[in-house]
């Protein structure tokens, strides 16, 4: 649409003035060293020169737990045994220096959650009140794998604004209506008629694709036949090291499973939901005991399955990963998805032979 | 470092050719500055991938835990008292095992190097007692002992305590160590504080479970945040059920851990969840005189009752 | 936007202990509010998500069939939390029922034709429902020959009972029930499992045959040599499979088998779908 120009000396002004419309997130450092999204205070800025936070901001739409429902056991209530919807009252927020692969896994996740035959109201009506104020990555980490996931530093998807650093300045790129009147908001109203300024800034894009030196291999993926894939004989060693934690689904913007949990306290409760982790034996686990994933390594493959796989076949839109790298970093033992999507893109069951006996 | 490399080649390859194993399981590189993954190698063809630094800090007992194979696997001082907690709590048999002892100067600890670093690293070497940072354009070189995993810099126990083989010479134990001066300071705090400073600990766990899930010792079929008939703790984000799990979960390492770290070393978000455990260790050193995994012969303190066992803590 | 997973509040209006073990009940529920029952507009092979308020949910196969008016009706195992609540529960009591939920058996490209209906144990609850339904007068001639074999472990394990000798006698439908064994004297029907009482009993496969088979397991992998033997194309075979769901509505990410969810995209596959399908059922 058009671009702003930001001087940064006014930046926190404007950020302050942001808050009197929107709950404003933002990377802040926790006393940990790390950083993560957080609800910014009066007088808060989020800290820009992070490089990306610790856990993704899909918390804010999709919070680890969340209630749907509240009910009264009290017999002597009208409405005893009756699930009744918790109001939420959306407010509007504004999520400022999300990083484009977050914001762009937002549109994986909303295929999962606004389908033909069922709407998910807890996840979109957050979404819907929410704006994403994304910063482009100038410097990409080592472990980004973005430019072949489906996006890049510099990537525009599902932002309403991105915000380019350019040193003294940010350059802000209205991209819709929500941008615009975020930045209305925020009093951010001085157009760039600066010519060249398009120039510059397709410069600076190429330049961080090309500090990009992780890949992916993709192409293939769809080919592969499902079955030959999942009897691969290649699972057995991935699978090995994997302790089953739960780290890499909930460091993942694109992970959105969940679990649903009565919780009562005396006379009156809330049905739940939490996140949950397919890498969890109890997540598929019978009533009768039985489990069609009783293995950690049926539980890393539908891991791998799912992202690489089965959501490419289903929607079409690629692989169900956006290359921002947490879950290779946090991983506590080393599984790494992209060497893992190497695996399956070159996948070649023409090779697979039975050894002999 | 490159020595004993080469011996943890030699005798997994021997012990796989031999037919003395059918798997070994070790290290391979990482695909990440400072990070190995745990693999196995079951030809002896295998074993070329194996590697051994100041980046195996994962507990590899976790890996034993009621497999039916003949198994090599690599021991660290900690990973062998973890070796014996399996054995003497019959996960894995000592005639199942041919342990590959590795004398041990501490483990790095990953997170303090990249925050000493500063920006994105590329690479890092070792040498001797040196550890190598390489970032774009620039180098930091720290003492090893300086970058040390915390339960590494405190460790009495380097050598492994038991084995069949050592691919390394024996190391000094480390002489006058403190070891519980964090958890002397939490004691001395009045309750309130110390309710505040838990709550503090724990308000960034995401549940994941990594720190349960890294341990050797939570080898529970069904831990007890699990259960559902009845469910003990609930599954959300509320402070009491993360508390309670984080308490629960070390009491049931009461007398059995030997602070390998694995769980400090797993935790996504960065938890020092070493202090709830060391707490108890410092107890069963104080109360019964033990220190876990140190002897096939001995019974943990917890698992045996004695008439003399001290009691004045029960008011 | 309407909630998908606000359940429809019920009342339970009657209980029947199916089984002599007691494990099986069946729960006639009655809508609050009768608008819900409109709302509420099912055909048989689909689920629904029993809400027992303060425990959770668990989702139930229909038994009733959209034939029947003024109320539901699920039959239960007693397995789980929920469900061992559930048992617990009274006539009168107040809880929730969210659905209908998945597909149905393929009553379209079924028309026609001849059904064979195999089931063993408690998963003959659907099968219930759509036996019931083929058996409406309106619906009757919609259907070829009906042939329904179904077996349990005892006499007293058969869901069900009274409804399904009162079928035996028709003859706009053949009946085969089945026991693994009995030492009742007075036992009038079949003895043996369910695929050796298919192959003494079922038609020879064909393009105007189906055959919908539900049960244990073990059933089901002895059944269908059977079913091939008889000629029965895999895509003839009707199957409905369960795995631990919560939503029901193919969000929340646990019951799929490769890139279908047994909620949303089942819980009805032939078997020429399964055979594509990763075994994770």
């Amino acid at each position: 649409m058009k671009i702003i120009k930001i001087d940064k000396k006014t930046w926190a002004d404007g950020l302050e003035r942001l808050k009197n419309q929107y709950r404003v997130y933002g990377p802040v450092k926790e006393d940990q060293g790390f950083h993560t999204y957080q609800p910014l205070q009066d007088g808060q800025q989020p800290d820009l020169n992070c490089l990306n936070t610790r856990l993704s901001p899909k918390a804010i739409v999709h919070p680890q737990s969340h209630p749907m429902f509240e009910y009264s056991l009290d017999e002597k209530q009208a409405d005893h045994h009756i699930m009744k919807p918790v109001e939420a009252g959306e407010i509007s927020r504004a999520v400022v220096g999300v990083r484009p692969c977050d914001a762009k896994a937002f549109q994986l996740v909303k295929l999962n959650f606004d389908t033909p035959e069922y709407k998910d109201p807890y996840w979109l009506n957050a979404y819907a009140a929410t704006t994403f104020v994304g910063l482009a990555c100038n410097d990409p980490c080592s472990t980004c794998f973005c430019t072949t996931s489906g996006c890049g530093p510099f990537h525009e998807e599902e932002l309403d604004i991105l915000l380019i650093d350019m040193g003294e300045e940010y350059a802000a790129n209205i991209l819709t209506e929500k941008g615009a009147h975020l930045a209305g908001a925020a009093g951010w109203n001085a157009v760039e008629e600066e010519m060249g300024m398009d120039g510059r800034l397709a410069d600076q894009k190429q330049a961080a694709e090309a500090k990009i030196r992780s890949f992916v291999k993709t192409d293939r993926l769809r080919e592969v036949e499902t079955t030959a894939l999942y009897e691969a004989p290649f699972w057995e060693e991935i699978a090995f090291s994997c302790i089953n934690c739960g780290t890499c689904t909930y460091a993942c913007p694109t992970c959105w499973c969940f679990d649903i949990q009565d919780e009562t306290h005396g006379q009156s409760g809330k049905r739940m939901r939490n996140w949950d982790s397919c890498m969890y034996p109890l997540f598929t686990l019978h009533g009768s005991g039985h489990n069609p994933r009783s293995t950690k390594i049926h539980r890393v493959r539908q891991r791998f399955m799912h992202k690489l796989k089965y959501f490419v076949d289903k929607y079409d839109a690629g692989i169900q990963c956006v290359g921002c790298g947490r879950c290779v970093r946090l991983c506590p033992v080393n599984i790494d998805i992209r060497k893992v999507c190497g695996l399956m893109n070159s996948y070649d069951t023409s090779a697979c032979v039975c050894p002999t006996p | 470092m490159s020595e004993c490399i080469d011996r943890i080649k030699e005798i997994s390859e021997r012990l796989l050719a031999d037919g003395k194993v059918d798997m070994v399981i070790g290290f391979r590189k990482g695909t990440l500055p400072m990070m190995n993954e745990p693999c196995f190698a079951r030809r002896a063809a295998d074993t070329v991938h194996l590697v051994w630094d100041s980046n195996c800090g994962i507990n590899l007992a976790n890996y034993l835990t009621d497999r039916k194979e003949k198994i090599g696997i690599i021991a660290k001082g900690c990973d062998s008292r973890n070796i014996v907690t399996h054995i003497i709590e019959n996960k894995i048999k000592r005639e199942q095992l041919y342990i590959i002892g590795i004398p041990c100067r501490g483990m790095v600890d990953k997170r303090r190097i990249a925050d000493r670093f500063g920006g994105e690293i590329e690479d890092v070497f070792e040498e001797t007692d040196t550890v190598i940072v390489k970032g774009e354009g620039t180098e930091k070189r720290f003492p090893k002992t300086d970058v040390l995993q915390e339960n590494c810099r405190i460790c009495i126990h380097r050598n492994p305590v038991i084995y069949d083989e050592l691919a390394g010479d024996l190391v000094e134990e480390q002489a006058d160590v403190d070891r519980y001066e964090d958890i002397r300071k939490i004691e001395s705090m009045p309750p309130s504080e110390k309710k505040d400073f838990f709550s503090n600990l724990l308000s960034t766990c995401i549940r994941c479970y990594a720190c349960r899930n890294a341990c050797p010792l939570c080898y529970c079929p069904t831990c007890f945040v699990d259960e559902s008939r009845p469910q003990w703790v609930g599954k959300g984000q509320d402070p009491v059920d993360v508390e309670t799990f984080h308490f629960l979960k070390a009491y049931h390492c009461a007398g059995r851990c030997t602070d390998c770290g694995a769980c400090e070393r797993a935790c996504p978000v960065g938890i020092k969840v070493r202090l709830f455990t060391k707490k108890l260790e410092k107890d069963c050193l104080e109360l019964f005189n033990w220190e876990a995994g140190l002897s096939l012969d001995d019974r943990p303190p917890l698992d045996v009752y004695r008439p003399d066992d001290p009691d004045n803590f029960i008011k | 936007m309407q909630n998908p997973y606000l359940p429809y509040p019920v009342r339970i209006d009657d209980i029947l202990i199916e089984t002599e073990d007691k494990n099986l009940k069946t729960f006639k529920f009655v809508f609050l509010n009768p608008e819900d029952e409109e709302r509420f507009s099912y055909t048989s092979g689909q689920f629904a998500e029993l809400s027992v308020t303060g425990k959770g949910e668990i989702p139930i196969g229909i038994a009733s069939s959209p034939t029947e008016k003024g109320f539901i009706m699920f039959t239960v195992n007693k397995v789980g939390l929920v469900s061992s609540y559930l048992h617990a529960m009274k006539p009168g009591d107040l809880m929730g029922v969210r659905g209908p939920l998945g597909n149905c058996f393929p009553w379209d490209g079924m028309e026609g034709k001849h059904i064979v209906i195999i089931g063993g144990g408690f998963a003959f609850t659907t099968l219930r429902s759509s036996i019931v339904l083929m058996l409406d007068p309106a619906n009757r001639g919609r259907f070829k020959d009906i042939h329904v074999i179904y077996g349990a472990r005892s006499p007293g394990m058969l869901l069900y009972k009274e409804e399904i000798q009162a079928w035996e006698k028709r003859d706009d439908i053949h009946v085969h029930i089945t026991v693994d064994a009995t030492d009742d004297p007075d036992w009038k029907y079949n003895t043996g499992f369910v695929p050796t009482i298919t192959e003494q009993k079922a038609p020879p496969g064909n393009a105007d045959t189906y055959a919908i088979v539900c049960g244990p397991p073990i059933m089901i992998k002895f059944t269908q040599p059977v079913l091939d033997n008889l000629g029965y194309d895999s895509d003839h075979i009707i199957m409905s499979l369960e795995n631990r769901m919560k939503c029901g509505i193919g969000m929340c990410g646990r019951c799929n088998i490769g890139k279908a969810f047994v909620c949303k995209d089942g819980p009805v596959f032939t078997l020429a779908q399964l055979n594509q399908m990763p075994k994770e059922y």
